[in-house]
């Protein structure tokens, strides 16, 4: 759990001075980007909605994936019935009992897994394009 | 069953929540431990509590005992509560911690900055915990009554007064501990039983449960009928009656009743020869709540429908349920949220492994459950039959002491949530001891209707609440997050025109308004056309006010997607209360 660092704003740190900074690496809180976030500019609301975009998008990709792998079973289970009008249709109990009583929740697990993944990636991104590493 | 096991499991595991609760109070100082647990909950002692606070009595029993009635087409009701935390989780979980709200009210009041919407919002949240609540507590007491012969008010009565004084003691901090205990307990309570039955079962040779033909009793069963019943019957039937039938007074001899319509009086007692077929319970016209959520005896179109109802609602309704919603702000920042939320689909979806299990079993060996109405029960039955002698008494305890966890938990989750918007929407002012008087307040309306209203059967009012829930929060909270043109007539409007229409049309199904055929599969499950009204109607009258954009949206989207500490967060008034 990452402490939440003293907003910038409010209560200006105080530093040493010794030297010149290492490698010209910039000090949190003072990167262009962060300001224009955090001053609400129009270039501050590009940068937080390419953000939303790219976790909606992720999003999307993820529900998708649920609508095709789950949300389309009760229409394949209708199938058999459809196929065969008129003869018994195979019973599709086994696949109903196999695919809702088991392999459907590591399923729903790793499409969680993967977003969980892709959206810290995103903010990760994000983070290095705002404070310029 | 013996009943001195069940009695003392039960005790047990009430013992051990209060317990765990009190140490919880000397832990318990600030008003921000109360509601928040102070926002420090790491993820794995988090996803234990939402997961057991999540697994409630239509989980422990309900599933079971639909899938014996039902067959495994059932088994959408744990995929869609399952799936619900993954659209819960790629939707809102991370933003809806950020926004630094507590209640779904508040959330509301922080994105449109309108105490109109904050107070709707606050009577849906309790409308929904309300629903929730009233099945839990008649569940208990219908457990009690089956396990130790207690009258049905008191299980209800029990389990009402553990949890405000739990609540009401130590709140969130201690609520917490409670309920990652009981999730493990829980888990345990039907593992450790489900292998010892497995076991019997495959030293039986293995029978396979048949759903696609009428249950078959195993051997001769004497099944005592406790409410009046109707019995259809396809086929003669050869029985031995002790009690009333077709208001013919019988004393035990055997008596062959033929096709159709046979209406069984209440205490009667029918012995069943082995291999006979289960009689099909027939719903009775004078019982509006009979309809019991049926997915299966309808034609292939409308089944088809309630299965795609039934999804939606589950999918969707998880996010607006309030005691759901009010844990992702005990996470200390979105990202733990977020993983948070990836531990309780593990730890639901190995519980969800279980349910199925007991379903089937129950099928081959108390297929009799169908006939009493007693499904419900087929979990706590189980081990006596299959196992027995004294293993399969304390597996029964076991079952009974987990039953009553799932209650307890699920119980107290809706009381702090529903307490929370009490203490801070109605009640004067706002502190601790104002979520003490609300919280007896939240219990004692459910308990009230509890006691009035009974026989709702668990699963159908806890479908109600998804239902609402997925037409009225679900489209709040997903275009709260995701679309900057919310307005707040267009929430006002949506809420109502979802949530109103998904509550109306399920209330009068249950009335017995609706048409047989399509218009009552319709309105049995509403949320195929509830939830879509519900996101048009927020859209359209967003876009028709968009004067009334509130002026802060951008910056509120941006606390709400932005990564904690990469910009300077104005800390919202409230956030740490």
């Amino acid at each position: 759990m990452p402490p939440e660092p003293q907003p910038a704003t409010r209560r200006p740190r105080r530093e040493t001075v010794t030297g010149v900074p290492r490698s010209g690496r910039r000090p949190p809180g003072h990167a262009p980007a962060r300001s224009e976030i955090s001053e609400q500019t129009t270039l501050g609301h590009t940068y937080v909605r390419s953000l939303m975009r790219s976790q909606l998008r992720a999003a999307l990709s993820a529900l998708a994936t649920l609508a095709l792998l789950v949300g389309s079973l009760p229409l394949l289970l209708t199938l058999p019935a459809a196929l065969a009008p008129d003869g018994p249709a195979p019973s599709a109990e086994p696949f109903l009992w196999a695919a809702l009583g088991a392999v459907v929740h590591p399923v729903l697990w790793l499409i969680a897994r993967w977003y969980v993944r892709r959206a810290e990636r995103n903010e990760r991104d994000f983070t290095g394009l705002v404070e310029g590493r | 069953m013996n009943q001195t096991y069940a009695m003392a499991a039960v005790a047990a595991v009430v013992a051990a929540t209060v317990l765990i609760g009190s140490l919880g109070l000397r832990i318990s100082r600030t008003t921000s431990d109360f509601y928040v647990a102070s926002r420090s909950v790491k993820p794995a002692l988090n996803a234990a509590a939402i997961s057991g606070e999540y697994l409630s009595a239509a989980s422990f029993l309900g599933i079971a005992g639909l899938v014996l009635l039902q067959g495994p087409a059932m088994l959408w009701y744990p995929v869609g509560y399952t799936a619900g935390y993954l659209v819960l989780l790629v939707l809102v979980a991370a933003p809806l911690r950020r926004s630094g709200a507590y209640t779904l009210s508040d959330f509301a009041e922080a994105r449109l900055e309108s105490p109109y919407v904050r107070r709707l919002a606050s009577l849906f949240v309790v409308g929904i915990g309300w629903l929730y609540l009233l099945p839990q507590l008649q569940g208990a007491g219908l457990t009690l009554e089956v396990l130790t012969g207690a009258p049905d008010w008191f299980g209800g009565l029990l389990v009402a007064l553990v949890v405000t004084g739990a609540v009401a003691a130590g709140g969130m901090r201690s609520i917490t501990f409670v309920q990652a205990f009981q999730y493990w307990l829980k888990l345990t309570a039907l593992l450790l039983p489900a292998l010892f039955l497995v076991t019997a079962w495959v030293a039986d040779d293995a029978p396979r449960a048949r759903f696609d033909a009428p249950a078959v009793f195993r051997e001769h069963t004497s099944v005592r009928v406790d409410d009046t019943v109707r019995l259809a019957l396809d086929a003669p039937l050869t029985v031995t009656v002790s009690g009333t039938v077709d208001s013919t007074t019988y004393d035990g001899r055997r008596t062959t009743l033929g096709e159709g319509l046979h209406r069984v009086e209440a205490g009667t007692t029918l012995g069943f020869p082995s291999g006979a077929r289960v009689p099909e319970r027939s719903p009775d016209p004078d019982d509006p709540l009979g309809w019991s959520g049926s997915l299966s005896g309808e034609p292939d179109g409308q089944r088809l429908y309630a299965t795609y109802g039934l999804i939606l609602a589950t999918f969707l309704g998880t996010m607006g349920l309030p005691h759901v919603a009010v844990r992702f702000y005990t996470s200390p920042h979105g990202r733990a949220a977020r993983r948070t939320t990836l531990v309780v689909l593990g730890l639901v979806g190995a519980f969800y492994l279980l349910p199925p299990v007991y379903g089937a079993l129950g099928r081959i060996y108390a297929p009799e459950l169908a006939l009493t109405g007693d499904a419900d029960a087929a979990v706590l039955v189980l081990p006596d039959r299959l196992v027995g002698g004294l293993a399969g008494e304390l597996l029964g305890a076991l079952l009974a002491g987990g039953a009553f966890a799932a209650f307890l938990s699920t119980a107290s989750g809706l009381t702090m949530s529903v307490a929370g918007v009490l203490g801070q929407d109605v009640l004067p002012s706002r502190g601790v001891r104002h979520f003490r008087l609300a919280t007896p307040l939240a219990m004692a309306v459910p308990l009230g209707l509890s006691v009035v209203a009974t026989n709702v059967p668990v699963a159908d009012a806890v479908g109600l609440a998804f239902a609402v829930s997925a037409s009225s929060f679900c489209p709040l909270l997903v275009l709260g997050i995701w679309w900057r043109r919310l307005t707040p007539p267009g929430a006002v409007a949506g809420l109502l025109a979802g949530g109103g229409a998904a509550l109306t049309a399920v209330m009068a199904t249950r009335a017995g308004l609706a048409p047989d055929g399509w218009p009552h599969t319709l309105m049995a499950w509403p949320a195929v056309w509830s939830v879509p009204l519900g996101f048009l109607t927020m859209v359209g009258v967003s876009l028709a006010t968009p004067r009334h954009v509130p002026p802060g949206t951008p910056a509120t989207l941006a606390r709400l997607h932005l990564p904690e500490g990469l910009i300077g967060r104005p800390h919202p008034e409230g956030a740490e209360r």
